[in-house]
Order: C-alpha cells, then sequence, then structure tokens
C-alpha cells in the first residue's frame, strides 16, 4: 500500500511536468496579450456584470479569427507595479498607472508612443482629458478613470452646520472621529488645500507649514488609514474621512443601521487620473492596442464604470442613458460635478511627481509627525 | 486527568484567541450583506458569487498545481538528498551539507525572494529572453524553500531506522535498490508523508517569495487577495477562506486518524514481537 502511494507520487510528478512541457508548447498558434492593471479595477464577471477579459478575447475571435488568450494579472500599487516591470523579468502588453506614475514614467523612456490609427474609439474621450500635465502631446495614454478626493462625513455623528470645506476634518467636536490618509502625499495634500498652498511646491518652508497644520490636528484624529477607512466608515466607528468619490460609493453599499454617510467636495482638492499605456517591454503592440480600443467601446466602457464606481472621462458612457439611469441622478451629480473645466482644476490642483530631493524632505517630516 | 480551573481558563483563552479569528470570518462568508460589522442575514450569496469569479478561481487552480507539483518534486529531491547525506561517511561534509541545507529556511522570506529573482532576471538577460518570470521559475522557487523542511523530517526517521535492517534484507537475498524500496522507504514512510503535507501548506501560503517571483499571468491567490486592496476585499474571500480552512480541517482529520492507525499498528507489532507470539 505504501509502495502503491509512493508509485503514485511519482506518476502524479511526471503527469505535472509533462503537462507543463505540453502546456508551453501550444502557445504558438494562440496570441497572448499580458494585461497589468490595479486588482478590482475592471469588471469581472460578477453580481452578473460583464466579464471584460472573456468578452475580449470572444471579440477578438470574431473580428480577427484569432484566438488571443489574454493573461490578466493584478497590482496594489503604482509603486509595486514600477518595481515588477523595471525588474526587466516581465514583459506586459497594457498597464493602468496613475498620472504620477505615467509621468515618471515617460521620462524615464519606459512607455511607447501609441498608435492611435488603431486606436479610433479615442475620439469617444472628453477633450477635458487630453494634453494634461503628464502626457501633454497625448502620445503615450488613454485616460480609463478620474475621481476627485472629497470628504465623507456620518451625518447621524456629524451636525450639519460643521459641514464644509477640509475644516470638519481640523473640527475638535469630532476628536477621536476623524480618519487621515496614512500616506505622506495625501494626507500633507488635506493640510495644503485646506491652507490654501500649492501641492506641488518644491519650497521647504511650504512643507513645514503644512505639517505644523498635520500637528494640530494629530490629537483629533483616530487613526491614518488606507482602505481600514471602507469598514471604518461603513460600521460608523469613525464618523469623518476623506477619500474618493467612487469609493464613497461602495461604502455606501455596504453601510450599517444607523449610519448615514454623505459626502461633499472641498473647494480645493486633489483630482487623479489612471491611464491606458504600453510599457516598452511590450510584445504585442498591434493586439494591445486593440485592447485599449475595445476597453473604450460602449459596452466594456459602460461596464467597467458601473463595476468601479469611479467617474469615465469616456463620452460613450457618461452620456449613457442606460448608465445615467443605473447610477441615479444624485450618484451622476457626485461622480460628474462639472467635466467642463476639469483640466484646468486638473493641471492646478494634481498631485504631479517632484524631485527625489523634495520627496524625501516629506518624507522626514512625514515620520516626524508620526512619531512625534 | 483533571484540568485545575486556571488551566481550564488559560486553555479557554487560548482557544479563543486561535480560532475567534477563523469564527469571525466563517460567520461573515454567510453574511448577506457586504458589511463586515453587520450580520443581516444568512445566505449562500457570496459562494456564488466565488464560483462566478473567474479571476479568483484561475488564482486558486494556480495555487494548487504549484503546490501540487512543487510538493511532490521536493518531496522526491528532498528523500533522495536525506539518503545521500545519511549515507556520507565523513562526518564534517555530513555537518556542513546539513548546515547547508537549512540555509534556505533559516534565510528571511524575502532575502530568499529577492535573491531568486535577480538570479532569474540574470539568467534571463543571459539568454535574451524577454521574460525571466514565469510557472517555472515559481515552481523552482517553491521547490527551493520546501526542500530544507522536507530533508528535515526524512533525516531523522533514517537515524531512527535500525541499520541493520536493510543489511539483513541484503543478507537475505535483496538487491540494495530493493532493500531500499523494502525495507527503507516503509521505515520513513512517515517522514515522507509529514514532509509533503509541510511542503504543501508551505507552498500553498507563501505570499513573499511568491510575490517576488510570479511573472506575467501567473498569480496565486495570496497575490491576487493583497492586489485587492485598491477597493476592499470582498466577502467572497470569506468564502473562499472558509472553504479553504474545512478542506486543510478535513485532510488534517484524515491524516491524524491514519496516523492513529499506524501507530497502533505498530505498537501491536512490538507487543506481539517482544512476547515472542510472533
Amino acid at each position: 500500500m505504501k509502495k502503491k502511494l509512493l508509485a503514485l507520487l511519482a506518476a502524479a510528478a511526471m503527469l505535472l511536468s509533462l503537462a507543463v512541457l505540453t502546456g508551453c508548447g501550444s502557445s504558438n498558434e494562440t496570441l497572448t496579450l499580458n494585461v497589468y492593471n490595479w486588482g478590482e479595477y475592471i469588471s469581472d464577471g460578477s453580481e452578473g456584470s460583464l466579464d471584460t477579459v472573456k468578452a475580449f478575447e470572444e471579440y477578438y475571435q470574431k473580428e480577427f479569427g484569432k484566438k488571443v488568450r489574454v493573461n490578466y494579472t493584478t497590482y496594489a500599487s503604482n509603486e509595486d507595479m514600477y518595481a515588477k516591470l523595471s525588474s526587466g523579468a516581465v514583459s506586459y502588453d497594457v498597464i493602468i498607472p496613475s498620472d504620477y506614475m505615467i509621468a515618471r514614467m515617460r521620462d524615464e523612456n519606459m512607455l511607447l508612443p501609441l498608435n492611435f490609427d488603431n486606436i479610433p474609439n479615442y475620439q469617444y474621450i472628453n477633450e477635458s482629458f487630453r494634453n494634461l500635465y503628464y502626457d501633454p502631446d497625448n502620445q503615450y495614454t488613454v485616460p480609463y478613470t478620474y475621481g476627485i478626493v472629497g470628504v465623507i462625513y456620518n451625518a447621524a455623528a456629524v451636525d450639519e452646520a460643521d459641514v464644509g470645506d477640509w475644516d470638519l476634518m481640523w473640527n475638535s467636536k469630532y476628536a477621536g472621529q476623524i480618519l487621515q490618509f496614512n500616506n505622506s502625499r495625501d494626507a500633507f495634500g488635506t493640510a495644503m488645500y485646506k491652507l490654501d498652498l500649492d501641492v506641488n511646491t518644491t519650497d521647504h518652508a511650504v512643507w513645514d507649514q503644512a505639517l505644523a497644520e498635520l500637528q494640530t490636528q494629530k490629537p483629533l484624529v483616530q487613526s491614518y488609514v488606507m482602505d481600514e477607512i471602507y469598514n471604518m466608515m461603513e460600521s460608523g466607528e469613525a464618523a469623518v474621512g476623506a477619500y474618493y468619490a467612487g469609493d464613497y460609493f461602495t461604502m455606501l453599499d455596504a453601510e450599517a443601521d444607523g449610519v448615514d454617510l454623505c459626502f461633499y467636495y472641498p473647494e480645493r482638492t486633489n483630482y487623479y487620473v489612471d491611464a491606458m499605456c504600453i510599457p516598452n517591454c511590450c510584445q504585442q503592440k498591434d493586439l494591445a492596442e486593440c485592447f485599449i480600443n475595445f476597453m473604450l467601446s460602449a459596452e466594456p466602457a459602460i461596464a467597467n464604470a458601473e463595476y468601479t464606481y469611479y467617474a469615465s472621462p469616456n463620452s460613450l458612457v457618461y452620456e449613457d442613458a442606460g448608465y445615467q439611469e443605473d447610477l441615479g441622478e444624485e450618484t451622476m451629480a457626485i461622480l460628474y460635478p462639472g467635466i467642463e473645466n476639469f483640466s484646468e482644476l486638473y493641471n492646478t490642483y494634481a498631485y504631479q511627481n517632484l524631485d527625489n530631493e523634495t520627496l524625501s524632505y516629506i518624507t522626514t517630516l512625514w515620520e516626524t509627525l508620526k512619531i512625534g | 486527568m483533571k484540568m485545575k480551573p486556571i488551566a481550564k481558563v488559560y486553555t479557554a483563552l487560548l482557544m479563543l484567541f486561535l480560532f475567534a479569528p477563523i469564527a469571525i470570518l466563517i460567520v461573515f462568508s454567510f453574511n448577506s450583506a457586504k458589511s463586515l460589522s453587520v450580520f443581516s442575514g444568512f445566505s449562500l450569496h457570496w459562494y456564488q458569487e466565488l464560483l462566478r469569479d473567474s479571476e479568483t478561481l484561475d488564482a486558486v487552480r494556480n495555487t494548487l498545481v504549484l503546490a501540487v507539483s512543487a510538493s511532490v518534486i521536493s518531496t522526491l529531491m528532498g528523500t533522495a538528498a536525506a539518503v545521500g547525506i545519511y549515507r556520507l561517511r565523513s562526518r564534517y561534509l555530513r555537518a556542513a551539507l546539513d548546515t547547508v541545507t537549512n540555509i534556505p529556511m533559516i534565510n528571511p522570506d524575502i532575502i530568499t525572494g529577492i535573491s531568486l529573482m535577480l538570479m532569474f532576471v540574470f539568467v534571463g538577460r543571459f539568454f535574451g529572453a524577454a521574460t525571466s518570470l514565469n510557472f517555472g521559475t515559481m515552481l523552482i522557487s517553491h521547490i527551493t524553500f520546501c526542500l530544507p523542511y522536507v530533508i528535515l523530517q526524512v533525516l531523522p526517521k533514517l537515524q531512527q531506522m535500525d541499520h541493520a535492517l536493510p543489511e539483513a534484507a541484503m543478507d537475505l537475498g535483496c538487491t540494495p535498490l530493493k532493500a531500499f524500496f523494502k525495507v527503507e522507504v516503509p521505515e520513513i514512510m512517515p517522514g515522507i508523508v509529514t514532509g509533503l503535507i509541510m511542503a504543501f501548506t508551505l507552498s500553498l501560503d507563501d505570499f513573499v517569495i511568491s510575490y517576488f517571483t510570479s511573472g506575467n499571468g501567473f498569480q496565486t491567490l495570496p497575490i491576487r487577495i493583497y492586489n485587492m486592496t485598491k477597493k476592499t476585499v470582498t466577502p467572497k474571500m470569506y468564502a473562499l477562506a472558509t472553504l479553504i480552512f474545512f478542506v486543510i480541517l478535513a485532510m488534517l482529520l484524515i491524516t491524524n486518524l491514519m496516523d492513529a492507525n499506524t501507530a497502533t499498528d505498530v505498537q501491536d507489532a512490538k507487543r506481539r514481537r517482544n512476547t515472542g507470539t510472533q
């Protein structure tokens, strides 16, 4: 019986190695597209939504008669993605980083210029989302989503009279119920918007001023959080916190009884854009462009916008009656507040890539705040 | 044996700390709403969602394929290595090899991960490959960190074995190979099985090394869950964790029952041998 077990093990090992070998052999007939995206950032077929990756494979088969297999993998932060790509160990065809990371990768020649003849659907991208600072000549990117930071509060615990601008996050009435970002750039951002300072300055004195503001806030802060904010706001454990508009709706979906989450935009706040790009390690550029074009077409674009709850720069999405109806008037008003002057606001208030010296100075200040 | 009250309290507290997190996870996997704080009603909704999530199911499949192949290969290699080390004449060489095999076990995962990645990239560049990380590199990495654990399980069993047994078998006409499979392997089988199970569980829940050595298109479950933090981890994952917990529990129960059986078998055999009724 024990000999049999051993024989079985040996047989299993051989079968597996065979499977691995044949797996490598058959990849010649089907094209492979490697897509690297944020986790939970594409409609994946859950809750009856569209399975975008599968839909693309079917679309390609129908349109071009060739089989394509999408290798879809995810990352947790821009920095993770950057580390993986710059290690030179992987090859991806499509990536979807955020603006400041795009600027950095562009500066380091890690992106390939797109051939827009292969991406006709680019015409549906709103004018406001072209020529933004990270890609001034529209060579490298196709915007995927954008978002604005706002303040989320529990109306059951917060007095409506105290609501307004960033002051709510510094209101001592809510001491111990305020959440602040646990990442230096976003946390300093809230203080700098509050004081009307330039968030992209290299002047140390300005950063010191922001630190002082954060230090006055520190005794009121319950904790410094990132994605823990979801559970803490949903359960009513905290009453005030800043996060992205799209994420507010995710919280709203799961709020507990007796919690009444509301949302508003302060006058000055952070904007971000995540855009699709092709990195220079790409092996299938035409196929990658075909995928980007597919992502801009109506059905997948709407499915993705509904799945992620982030605003879309694609007119096929935000002008679609079904999408507007699904989201409802209130949600639409929050997600798309004045799309017309976006590029102006964006180029003024969005975080841009800072030089290393300033970044390390911010890190020092951040440590002073957290430890001191 | 009766437990003192203080011992009872201590044990209860210990159990609470060990199992409360898992219990909470299991309870909330049956929650009908998304919330982690309020239980709004029993439902199998998240289990249905899990079955529809092809990306997660792919990750589960990848993880299992990797864990099974890594544990089987490392068990075969590790057993062979243990036998080799056991047969070494020189005591110094044996001690040296023992130490060398222990290094990957003592090394922090993050160092193992980074160094493996660097090596794969270096070799990949050397041969001009566009991508140097894939399933193969992950498999090699997992075998690397599983091997010492297998050796650690098998080697003591070899040392406990009666040296005279294989010699007696060969005296009675066995070839060395036959003596190995008929006498030595059955003796060290418990070590091999434990090594296999350890390698399997280690490979199953490794995050750090996998994170550094994973390439395009092959993502394991721990990496997938980690990457969900842009949004929150969905309750689908509680459902998945619950299922994994019960599968592991079942496996543990089965192996423990089997162990108990063999243990009594061995005791019976010994008793019989001692009393001479064989």
